[in-house]
């Protein structure tokens, strides 16, 4: 199979814009060729990296929007307005609005797809890394005060772990990661030889938004459980039962409260 | 009066949650704030104005991006670049050997570097680059908002990525040096 052919096809596989047909060739060249494999891989890390990157550029202090920018425009949109409305609003009133309607449903529908959890996605990838890991932790360690002070000077916030004394729950360590570019904690714990990592990564509005209930769902065969709580964002990974997960969440939610 | 709220939600509704993001793309076109704030001030007000002529059901994103980058190219900082906007064959930062994947170990680089890279990039391909990256828009999105066809969008995302994959090799070995 010639390799120019799968190439020219990488860039569309890398954003997820590949026919269903198109995919299944690629998708079987990549596992039998490591060069396109490694250009595949290397386009999803720098389309990620950018993602991170742009939306990064607006906390810089001087690319920082005015603090009443928004609500200036919001003034100035309902302002002009008015009049265009008055005269515009004997045709079909009803009917603008059902179709108004529909266009924001179809929105809604286009966002929900667009949007991505990228938290998840990376705690995913850090996940699978430290399963392969030989040294998976760097701060080892089954006792919780030895654990959570080593965190400190490194994250810039704080956390509580709980007693697991009389739980089927071991902790194994703690390591800093990178999440949106953003200092997060990754916490180690093992259940029945199976391995549960918890990330801890600050909610900010724009890379790591809140979720205010506790969300369980599967994501490449893992169960994943996340929920925030008093601004931090909480991920919780793991190949165990969605209920092994569960119970230790609810560890987690008790001694953050 | 209810029916008067209603109606004047829906184009908010619409325009309102791609406020910030509208805002990080007239960041990056025109690397000012002010002129960033103007922008979408003049986009916001352009796609109030033609609303009525926003064809329902289709495609709104994609409608006020092409509204957005329409008003900056005939802005003055816009009317600087939008010479080598369409210009196809900008060769001047393609490679001149295919770059081997590894020697752009993206794992290594920082935010910085990636953002002055993009930055550095000329406008067409920054722009493409963004519109698919970092606000995720199909091919099919991309194409209403630049106004070019779906052949034309895939070639150049590519193109642009090979000259943003020079920039950042180039910028990984100053660092090394």
């Amino acid at each position: 199979m010639s390799c120019d052919l799968h190439r020219e096809k990488l860039g569309a596989y890398a954003d997820e814009s590949l026919s269903p047909e198109d995919l299944a060739g690629v998708e079987n060249h990549l596992r039998g060729c490591p060069s396109c494999a490694a250009e595949a891989l290397a386009l999803v890390q720098m389309k990620r990296a950018t993602r991170a990157a742009a939306a990064s550029l607006t906390l810089k202090p001087e690319f920082r929007m005015s603090p009443d920018f928004r609500q200036k425009l919001e003034k100035s949109i309902q302002g002009s307005r008015r009049p265009l409305w008055k005269s515009s609003w004997m045709r079909g009133l009803a009917a603008a609005a059902a179709a108004l309607l529909l266009i924001a449903a179809s929105f809604a529908v286009l966002t929900g797809h667009a949007y991505r959890d990228q938290a998840i996605a990376e705690s995913l990838d850090l996940h699978v890394a430290t399963l392969a890991s030989s040294n998976p932790v760097d701060v080892v360690s089954t006792d919780r005060h030895t654990v959570k002070p080593w965190f400190q000077g490194k994250l810039p916030f704080t956390f509580n772990l709980p007693e697991l004394q009389d739980s089927p729950y071991k902790l194994l360590g703690g390591k800093l990661v990178y999440i949106e570019h953003g200092p997060a904690a990754q916490l180690l714990f093992e259940i029945r030889k199976h391995q549960i990592s918890v990330f801890l990564v600050q909610n900010d509005e724009r890379l790591v938004p809140a979720v205010t209930a506790v969300s369980a769902t599967s994501e490449r065969g893992f169960s994943v459980e996340t929920w925030s709580h008093a601004g931090l964002r909480y991920v919780m990974i793991s190949d165990t039962s969605p209920a092994d997960v569960h119970a230790l969440g609810e560890l987690l939610r008790s001694a953050g409260r | 009066m209810a029916n008067q709220t209603a109606d004047s939600g829906s184009f908010e509704e619409l325009a309102m949650p791609l406020f910030a993001r509208l805002y990080s793309f007239a960041c990056w076109l025109t690397h000012d704030r002010a002129a960033a704030e103007d922008l979408v001030q003049e986009t916001f007000m352009k796609a109030l104005k033609g609303f009525s002529s926003f064809k329902q059901g289709t495609n709104f994103r994609a409608w006020i991006y092409r509204i957005l980058r329409n008003a900056f190219l005939t802005s003055q900082a816009g009317l600087q670049v939008s010479i080598s906007l369409d210009a196809e064959d900008d060769a001047s930062l393609e490679p001149a050997t295919e770059e081997n994947p590894e020697t752009v170990f993206l794992a290594r680089l920082e935010s910085e570097s990636i953002q002055s890279a993009l930055a550095e990039l000329p406008v067409n391909f920054r722009e493409i680059i963004l519109l698919c990256d970092f606000e995720e828009m199909s091919y099919q999105e991309i194409s209403l908002a630049i106004g070019i066809p779906i052949g034309t969008v895939m070639s150049r995302l590519s193109r642009a990525r090979k000259a943003m994959r020079t920039l950042l090799a180039a910028k990984l070995q100053g660092a090394s040096r």
